[in-house]
């Protein structure tokens, strides 16, 4: 990964809309006063959930809203990969390479991404719809590989089911996110195969004769401080 | 108190020490980065870290609070192998330029890589390589160097009130930059060059010409503003080559000024290196023979009313003094140092000074500012403002020009008649401070706001017995001492305003112009003009006759801050050419007018300024000014104030001279240069 930089082109102005405006003040309020600062997240997202990537424009409007400086918003923007500081296509595809998913088969996932987008990683088709990016450990490793799409998950793909999601997206439908294999989340491929009987009950603990055991021993020892010394 | 053990030394500090505090205070010195004691504790350089009993990790000292019963050892194996770990990762990314590097010699991590470095390296992929990042005319970046301690973001934020600076990316591709890459507008710029620890940010105007073992130290005092800031003048041969701050705790604390610390270079533009004279219209080169002979045919015979001398604002307190005798020997009541006519009363000292003191800014809990803009006419003392008002619980208010000061105020609009009238009492307050600026006093109704803001100052309790909140921020280094000595009209005499408006009638046939450059010499008319001074500046172009006298870091020089402070310089350098001291040089006059002062040495001299005003006697102290009535009450005119400083970065004849300030004024006042640093510089080969 290279440093993270300001786009070069940068649109005029930024503003959020109407509705982004009242979400925006919802997360401000949940601060308490002066330090809105802390919505600097969340209202970074909103300006990229609006214009796809976070502009200049946007830094300088969020900083505004919240009382920073630029730089510090800028400082935000830049140490989180989520916030794109440049344009992706409307479907920005991310292919996690971490080590999780690059064992799993990572590999073969970036190929199918890139024959089928003809793009290669931090590259937007030429309609501008789809984007591909390289994405650091996604944090769903027992799913591994993992893409992201949009907010969604596709996991335990591989060069085909890859193919295969690319393709609906391309249709523009939108296809199930979620486990390529069919697994119940991280539960494990096919019939369990660990913890398939149930649990032997607890122990019976007997309370009264460990009380009386523990109370024995207390007088024993007091016995033993109250005799004379020899 | 905690009491806890460090390298075997017991030792008793305040419950919220840090280790690092808590060694220095017994002598232990603790390797450091990131930790400034005048910045907040960021913690992430790891160089300080220490072996703490009972601790499974070395602890970061600087971050570290102290415990009761902790034994703490800074020189245990563990401890050394920890920092010699640190210094590893560090040099991973160092460039060894250290010969080409203007930190060399002076460098925080060359010093400590000799103590914890290890002699080979261990890390065979490449170094990474870093953007240069442009910051404006004063700081020159090699951002490869950087070691991420982000003193410089953390002063920026804190210290300077400008957050422009910070560190965008992350782990390895963490960059320190400015905004977009703007310059770092602060008047305070200059000290993100000494408190980075390695040569990522030094010293552009600087930069290449010197190395620090090759220069000559002498300590000295700043006249680019009245705050009378410690300076360090750093000169090789006959050159200034520098000017760093000294600590002082009470003036400057560390840090120092842009044009204090980079007007330098105009020491070698312009100067006066030899007498002229004026034949027929045409400034013309003498000997000081000739100059004498010159002044002394025209001097000599003329009553006394008849002369007036006007001391400029980077004077020294000596040569005022040998002026103020001969003015005096000729029966001339004619003369002023205030060259803007500010209206202080040179009989009351309370009336002048500063008399919370700079460092009893820390103790104020309420400001007013009436009239002056500090950000711009003393930026030390608004950090000192700055300071305060980060602690909390500090009210400020400021009447005048409406300007950014780097801290939050109210605005109570800039008519002064308005605000007089209406001027509330700040609630609460039980040590409240105004700050009264040269803006307001040097009107000609300066008089009335004046006594105003003496009859406001009562009003809100700002005089008590023992606090006094009443403080006038003068602009001139040379200000106060003049008045101390009395450089100030006598009974009948005239001030600066009387003396133009006579010499423009020609009741005043000769004016004698110390290093008096800020005043309008059209107004001289056809008077007989002296002008002692080190640049061709104003004063010069109308003299008829020039005397060449020594700038600043070139004499043994006196001079007396806003709080009324008596600070000595000592010279670094000899003047240029046949330049010279300016005390002597009237010393010199005097004898060829026939009116021979009886001094003949400095120390003479000095024992001249004691016995005329007994506080020249207290070096580095401050005297408390009696609280007498002062001031004329009168009209106020409902005109709005501004501050005098139009261009921080030229107001005297030095920083007039100086291409950094040019430089400055073209990027800062003038809006900027366009140009950017096209070269795209990365790594240190340029």
């Amino acid at each position: 990964m290279s440093t993270r930089s300001l786009a070069k082109e940068q649109p005029a102005s930024f503003a959020f809309n109407a509705d982004m405006t009242a979400l925006a003040q919802r997360i401000i309020a949940k601060y308490p006063a002066g330090r809105q600062a802390s919505a600097v997240i969340p209202l970074l997202d909103l300006a990229q959930r609006q214009e796809g990537w976070v502009t200049q424009p946007a830094i300088e409007v969020v900083a505004k809203m919240l009382d920073m400086a630029p730089i510090r918003v800028l400082e935000v923007a830049t140490f989180y990969t989520m916030f794109n500081l440049s344009p992706v296509g409307k479907t920005h595809v991310q292919v996690c390479t971490s080590l999780s998913c690059w064992l799993r088969g990572s590999n073969d996932v970036v190929k199918a991404c890139k024959e089928k987008l003809n793009i290669g990683f931090g590259e937007t088709t030429a309609d501008g719809k789809f984007s591909l990016a390289e994405l650091e450990c996604s944090g769903a490793c027992v799913n591994a590989p993992v893409i992201q799409i949009g907010d969604d998950y596709f996991e335990d793909v591989d060069y085909a089911s890859t193919g295969k999601i690319l393709d609906a997206f391309k249709r523009g439908e939108k296809p199930a996110h979620g486990s390529a294999i069919g697994r119940a989340g991280a539960a494990p491929a096919g019939e369990a195969i660990t913890l398939t009987e149930n649990p032997a009950p607890p122990p019976k603990q007997d309370f009264a004769a460990a009380k009386a055991a523990f109370e024995k021993a207390k007088a024993e020892a007091a016995a033993k401080a109250a005799a004379p010394k020899p | 108190m905690p009491k806890l053990t460090i390298d075997g030394i017991a030792v008793e500090v305040p419950p919220n020490t840090t280790i690092l505090q808590a060694a220095e205070t017994v002598g232990v010195e603790i390797p450091r980065f990131c930790y400034h004691d005048r910045l907040s504790i960021a913690g992430n350089c790891r160089m300080c870290l220490v072996d703490v009993e009972k601790s499974p990790k070395p602890v970061a000292s600087c971050a570290m609070p102290v415990g009761e019963g902790m034994v703490v050892h800074t020189k245990s194996e563990r401890a050394n192998k920890a920092r010699g770990g640190v210094m590893e990762f560090l040099l991973i990314n160092h460039p060894l330029d250290c010969p080409i590097c203007d930190q060399g010699g002076e460098c925080d991590l060359q010093d400590q890589a000799m103590a914890y470095g290890f002699d080979r390296g261990r890390f065979h992929e490449n170094k990474r390589a870093v953007k240069d990042k442009y910051m404006g005319p004063v700081v020159e970046t090699i951002m490869t160097r950087c070691i991420h301690c982000t003193r410089c973001v953390r002063f920026a934020t804190e210290v300077a009130g400008v957050p422009q600076l910070g560190a965008t990316g992350r782990g390895e591709d963490m960059e320190i930059t400015t905004y977009l890459e703007g310059a770092l507008a602060s008047e305070l710029s200059g000290n993100v060059v000494d408190l980075c620890p390695v040569g990522a940010l030094t010293s552009k105007p600087y930069a290449f010409s010197a190395r620090p073992w090759e220069l000559r130290k002498t300590e000295s005092i700043d006249v680019m503003d009245a705050v009378g800031t410690n300076i360090r003048v750093d000169a090789r041969g006959r050159q200034v080559m520098r000017v760093l701050p000294r600590i002082n705790e009470a003036v400057n604390e560390e840090w120092l000024a842009d044009k204090s610390r980079h007007a330098c270079d105009g020491l070698g533009y312009q100067r006066l290196d030899r007498p002229y004279v004026r034949e027929n219209g045409k400034l013309k080169a003498a000997t000081w023979d000739e100059a004498f002979a010159a002044i002394a045919s025209k001097l000599r015979g003329m009553p006394g009313t008849k002369i007036g001398a006007i001391a400029g604002d980077t004077v020294d307190a000596e040569s005022m003094m040998a002026l103020k005798d001969l003015m005096t020997a000729f029966g001339s009541a004619n003369l002023d140092c205030r060259q803007d006519g500010a209206a202080v009363d040179p009989a009351v000292r309370a009336s002048y000074l500063f008399n919370s003191t700079i460092a009893g800014i820390e103790d104020a809990d309420a400001l007013l500012i009436i009239g002056a803009n500090p950000r711009k006419e003393a930026p030390v003392l608004n950090a000192r403002i700055r300071k305060r008002y980060l602690k909390g619980n500090f009210t400020i208010a400021v009447a005048g020009e409406q300007a950014d000061l780097t801290y939050p105020y109210k605005y109570l609009g800039a008519d002064l008649a308005a605000f007089f009238a209406n001027a509330q009492v700040p609630p609460g307050a039980r040590k409240p401070m105004i700050i009264l600026g040269m803006g307001a006093l040097s009107r000609p109704d300066g008089a009335a706001i004046l006594a105003a803001a003496r009859a406001h100052a009562e009003k809100i309790g700002a005089v008590t017995a023992d606090w006094n909140g009443f403080n006038v921020l003068h602009t001139a280094a040379a200000r106060v001492g003049g008045l101390d000595l009395g450089f100030a009209p006598g009974a009948g005499g005239k001030d600066t305003r009387g003396i133009l408006d006579a010499a423009g009638k020609g009741e005043i046939e000769a004016v004698y112009l110390l290093g008096a450059d800020e005043i309008d010499t059209a107004k001289l008319g056809k008077a007989f003009v002296i002008y002692q001074g080190h640049h061709g500046d104003r004063g010069a172009h109308r003299a008829d006759v020039i005397l060449p006298g020594a700038a600043y870091t070139e004499k043994d020089g006196t001079y007396v801050n806003t709080e009324g402070r008596v600070q000595r310089g000592l010279r670094a350098v000899f003047p240029p050419g046949d330049a010279r001291e300016d005390w002597t040089i009237i010393r010199a006059l005097s004898e060829k007018l026939g009116k021979t002062l009886p001094y003949d040495n400095l120390g003479q001299v000095r024992a001249r300024l004691t016995y005329v005003n007994p506080v020249f006697a207290q070096v580095d102290k401050v005297v408390k000014a009696e609280w007498k009535p002062f001031g004329t009450a009168g009209q106020i005119a409902p005109t709005p104030v501004t501050s005098p400083i139009k261009n921080y970065y030229m107001t005297d004849p030095i920083s007039r001279a100086s291409r950094t300030m040019a430089q400055c004024t073209e990027e800062f006042v003038l809006g900027g240069s366009k140009q950017k640093p096209t070269e795209l510089k990365s790594g240190t080969h340029g």
